[in-house]
């Protein structure tokens, strides 16, 4: 007899990235939680790239850790390597980026998802949703049991309808030979959802001991202890290198002689691949007048000689894959321990979707990650906890947290999943937030700990924390626009010094650290405070005062948006009895049920003049009189 | 019922022998058949033909006017909707009864520019060739005509998308180098984007040069003339109006009635303000009192200020002209038919650099060698090619300013050596605005472009 009828707030179907992020915020918001896996050997599963973070990504690993979710600390405590990428751009660029060892970074999320009271882990493979009248009550696995619950939170990531394609070969399989979930695929088809088929696809792995790392470039970690989440105070500094190496016209021609092979160009895959992240056979083709491309030789953990080929993700058959290897730098000898493969899987379209992750078609059903069309981990562990969060608030009967463009990449990636779909799988990259220079990975904590503290997310302590370092960057930042430094001699050497201008008349200390040679360090040489700040607190205070034109800039920009945000649409609003707007914006409109105008009008398909003619509808207060 | 239907005059009152009433909606045949008499029905008109008839009072039955009907059915219409045009005679009485008659069977007055609005909205053109044909509706000279021509087949969009294209282009670059730190594209360097920074500046720039010559065409240059009576100034815009055809215009509504004259001076419309206070009043010295004059300056584009040849300078002339020397202004020395009197080297002195004309309109000379100096005025020597592309909308112009800001932002940014990315919102902003200007939403173009431009990935 399968065990059945037990009763919790939140089921979370897959304990994936999104998975994990999800139960962990429902359970410690206080819901009962249950957390469904295919496998319990695969929790927080890297089946791709052995890292986290980078631009825009890393940003995101800060946000999700200021809202109280794990993933920041759970590298933090197992990273083989951490560095700071941009140092030479902006502050608003910099991003962290670590290496993980995949296993133990599976050991200590698992370790956490266990050791979480209020959360209940079990290995099962869930095939059914318990639908009745369009709201989700429970699931239904393939043992025969059911769960009941208030609401659910689907993570599938790359299960759904899974197939692996390697060469001329395919088989039915979730990522690294997993099984994949079949029937929940047929489930949600026959409660109405739209699917769209997408492609991913991973590179071979080679063992270090038949590789020459010799003839490669070393690419080390940072010296200075680096951390994601702003608990952490233990760093591991004992850290591996990645290895850069090149391919060469050898690699070139030998691909291009055996293109026939590739099922990308023989119609064996259907399913739309991400741009970002083309096949190497697909760099060869688009990019041909390229010479060579980057290969990035990463290690995958501490405990084990495998390496991951970054730049070299392939679904051509195997032996063309060893071949490949063999005709790059340093990589002749290499011995390849697993064959690159694409995987196909099914994803809904997330214009099916509230900004709140939960479905439009079910009520109480809640999807997150993968299954919305986009990828990377960082992705969806960030729909995992607004997913996670935004359940367990439908149980207690609060209203969604929905985070907006300029308050975190967060938002930006929601506010674009749910608003304009996605035709391919979706990444998170700076050049999507229009409000990038606000979204810095700095001020993580400045923009979300306040919201994670209300959510229930935030300990005490930790609010306390901040709110001191708050207030402590306030008080020196008025103090350096009060402070004026005269220009004596001991000032004037010190410009001299740095190579900036001498002064002329005393100025405010907030003006001088605007030149870009000065830093909040040579501020507090001319004028130290009565204490001394934290590093964190100085690195804000520079930060906002010699880049205070800008963020000025985008504050204005952001105040525009808002007042387009808050214009909401009322229910009443029926567009097929709008007069005058397009028919594909009547179309567009109809499927995504935009909010607030602000959403709409980044509706793609719906123009300004569509906007304006559904302004003057609100405005009028109804459509019968709406005329253009 | 999509929409409803919208009637107006579509050509100016009273200036010509037919005027034309365009109805356009759903309901444009039905309610023009109601008062159309002629051989059939309109309703059973082919689209893009011409009917013969009358149009009749709805009440009496009585005729309003004889008639040309055009019927033009959707889609192939202006404004992509039915479209009914009305010939009538060009007077006062049969247009105005017409279009009342049109109101009562049930058509809307439309509002001011709203045929281009829906012709806009129904995706017909876009919007800064909506606003060219604005601009044509309004042009008064046949150069203007010729710029809202260019406009309207997409030029200065062709223009800001090229601009535009180019702005992309970086920002794919700096966000690459953002994005994909690794990645072996060479870095855009500070010196590498100020070039290309500057260079789209400039482009903003001759743009705009053309923008102030493309307002001129489109409002006209407010001219005015001055002088102490008797100089000349009656027989001065006698003389520019009979060679220029002038189209006399009465603005009511203000104190006095304003009556401006359009002339057209070698393609350039003069828009002769305040002739009434001319013609009428030539002989009314008060009238023309140095007070009044200089509040007529300021708002004069153009001043012709008029000299009397055989009398010598007095104290009014000499304010005058010591006023007139901020402005654009072309001094006329008239009546070089009778003796000298006039020391015309102390106006030489006083005036500076403005150019100095003289005339005998009596005996018809000097009038080319003014219209030559006007042209110089305006058309600054270069701009004369009719390929040239003009801005001529106030909207397009402050957009243009708008880029050129950003782009100026942009400048100081790098120079100031800020980090690129941040100089990114500068050169982001100057996309936009330029994008306003076609009206192009801000689309998904940028990551398009990087990722045709650059070959990433894992």
């Amino acid at each position: 007899m399968p065990r059945s009828g037990d009763n919790f707030d939140v089921i979370v179907i897959g304990a994936g990235h999104a998975g994990c992020e999800a139960a962990l915020a429902s359970a410690r918001m206080g819901c009962s939680t249950l957390l469904l896996t295919l496998s319990l050997d695969t929790i927080a599963y890297m089946p791709c790239n052995p890292s986290v973070g980078g631009p825009a990504k890393g940003h995101v690993v800060r946000e999700v850790d200021a809202l109280g979710g794990e993933m920041a600390k759970n590298i933090d405590k197992t990273h083989i390597q951490m560095r700071m990428l941009n140092t030479g751009k902006g502050p608003a660029v910099y991003a962290l980026r670590a290496q993980a060892d995949k296993v133990l970074y599976q050991q200590e999320m698992k370790k956490t998802l266990e050791s979480e009271p209020h959360l209940v882990l079990h290995q099962n493979m869930v095939e059914q949703l318990i639908v009745r009248d369009g709201v989700c009550s429970g699931v239904k696995t393939r043992t025969g049991a059911e769960y009941f619950s208030k609401t659910v939170v689907l993570t599938t990531g790359t299960y759904l309808r899974g197939k692996v394609i390697i060469g001329d070969l395919t088989y039915e399989s979730g990522p690294n030979n997993q099984q994949p979930a079949i029937n929940l695929a047929h489930n949600l088809h026959e409660l109405g959802f739209d699917t769209v088929r997408f492609k991913t696809g991973t590179p071979p792995r080679v063992n270090k001991n038949t590789i020459e790392t010799d003839r490669m470039e070393i690419q080390p970690g940072d010296d200075e202890p680096r951390a994601f989440s702003y608990e952490t105070t233990n760093y591991r500094m004992d850290q591996l290198p990645c290895w850069l190496t090149y391919t060469n016209e050898k690699t070139h021609d030998f691909i291009r002689d055996n293109l026939h092979r590739a099922p990308m160009y023989s119609g064996k895959i259907e399913g739309q691949g991400p741009r970002y992240c083309p096949s190497i056979e697909d760099k060869i083709v688009r990019f041909a007048d390229k010479n060579r491309h980057q290969i990035f030789l990463e290690p995958e953990g501490r405990e084990t000689m495998e390496m991951y080929v970054q730049g070299l993700s392939t679904s051509l058959p195997e032996d063309i894959q060893q071949s490949i290897l063999r005709t790059i730098d340093g990589l002749e000898k290499a011995e390849m321990m697993r064959t690159g493969y694409a995987i196909e899987y099914d994803a809904i379209v997330p214009t099916q979707l509230w900004p709140s992750l939960e479905t439009k078609r079910v009520e109480n059903l809640f999807t997150a990650g993968q299954i919305n069309g986009t990828s990377g981990y960082e992705e969806a562990t960030a729909q995992g906890i607004m997913a996670g969060i935004n359940a367990a608030r439908k149980v207690q009967d609060k209203d969604p947290v929905v985070l907006d463009r300029s308050q975190a990449y967060i938002g930006v990636l929601i506010d674009d999943l749910v608003t304009k779909g996605t035709n391919e799988p979706y990444r998170l990259l700076t050049s999507r937030a229009e409000y990038r220079l606000l979204l810095r990975h700095d001020n993580a904590d400045l923009r979300l700990t306040e919201l994670g503290y209300e959510i229930g997310l935030i300990s005490e302590e930790r609010y306390a924390r901040f709110t001191a370092k708050r207030e402590a960057i306030d008080e020196e930042i008025e103090r350096l626009r009060q402070t004026k430094v005269k220009p004596t001699p001991e000032v004037q050497s010190l410009l001299r010094e740095l190579g900036s201008s001498e002064l002329d008349n005393a100025v405010e200390l907030s003006k001088l650290i605007r030149r870009p040679e000065i830093k909040y360090e040579h501020i507090v040489r001319m004028a130290p405070p009565e204490r001394p700040v934290a590093p964190d607190v100085a690195e804000q205070v520079e930060i906002q005062l010699k880049y205070e034109g800008y963020i000025k800039k985008s504050l204005q920009q952001v105040e525009k948006m808002k007042k387009m945000e808050n214009k909401r649409i009322p229910e009443w609003v029926d567009y097929d009895q709008v007069t005058g707007i397009s028919s594909e914006a009547r179309e567009k409109l109809n499927r995504v049920r935009p909010l607030s105008l602000g959403q709409a009008s980044r509706i793609s398909g719906v123009n300004p003049s569509d906007i304006s003619i559904l302004l003057v509808t609100i405005e009028q207060g109804g459509t019968s009189r709406a005329s253009v | 019922m999509e929409t409803d239907t919208i009637a107006a005059i579509s050509t100016p009152v009273g200036e010509a022998g037919i005027a034309v009433i365009r109805v356009s909606g759903p309901e444009s045949i039905p309610i023009v058949d109601t008062l159309y008499k002629g051989k059939a029905s309109l309703k059973e008109a082919d689209t893009h033909t011409v009917h013969y008839g009358h149009i009749l009072e709805p009440k009496s039955g009585d005729t309003i006017d004889e008639v040309l009907v055009t019927v033009m059915k959707k889609p192939r219409t202006f404004t992509r909707e039915d479209v009914v045009e009305i010939s009538c005679h060009g007077g006062m009485v049969p247009v105005q009864g017409v279009l009342e008659a049109l109101l009562s069977a049930g058509a809307r007055l439309a509002e001011p520019g709203e045929f281009t609005k829906r012709a806009f909205l129904n995706g017909r053109i876009d919007l800064s060739q909506a606003e060219a044909v604005i601009d044509l509706i309004r042009s008064k000279t046949d150069r203007a005509a010729r710029v809202a021509m260019h406009q309207a087949e997409g030029r200065l969009s062709r223009l800001v998308r090229r601009l535009r294209q180019e702005i992309l282009e970086m920002l794919a670059h700096l966000a690459v180098n953002v994005d994909y730190p690794e990645y072996d594209a060479e870095e855009m360097t500070a010196q590498l984007l100020l070039d290309r920074v500057r260079s789209i500046g400039k482009e903003i720039d001759g743009l705009l040069v053309t923008a102030r010559q493309g307002k001129i065409f489109r409002e006209g240059i407010a001219t005015v003339i001055i002088g102490r009576p008797n100089v000349g100034k009656s027989s001065l815009l006698n003389a520019l109006a009979q060679e220029n055809k002038a189209i006399v215009t009465e603005i009511p509504g203000t104190t006095r009635d304003v009556i401006e004259e359009y002339v057209n001076v070698r393609g350039i419309p003069l828009r002769l303000v305040d002739t009434a206070g001319i013609r009428e009043t030539e002989d009314v010295v008060e009238r023309i009192g140095v007070e009044r004059s200089h509040q007529a300056l300021n708002e004069a584009d153009l001043v012709l200020l008029l000299l009397n040849y055989a009398e010598p300078l007095d104290e009014d002339d000499r304010q005058l002209l010591r006023l007139i020397r901020e402005h654009s202004a072309i001094v006329v020395v008239n009546k070089t038919d009778l003796e000298p009197e006039l020391d015309v080297g102390e106006v030489k002195e006083l005036i500076g650099d403005l150019p100095l004309i003289t005339t005998s309109l009596k005996e018809e000379r000097g009038l080319d060698q003014l219209e030559e100096a006007i042209s110089d005025l305006f058309m600054e020597g270069k701009a004369r090619s009719a390929d040239a592309t003009y801005v001529s909308n106030a909207r397009h112009i402050h957009l243009l300013q708008q880029a050129r800001q950003n782009v100026d932002d942009a400048i100081r940014g790098i120079e100031s050596e800020m980090p690129l990315d941040m100089v990114e919102i500068d050169l982001k902003n100057a996309w936009e605005s330029l994008g306003e200007i076609i009206g192009d939403a801000v689309a998904e173009d940028l990551i398009d472009q990087i990722f045709s431009q650059f070959c990433l990935g894992k």
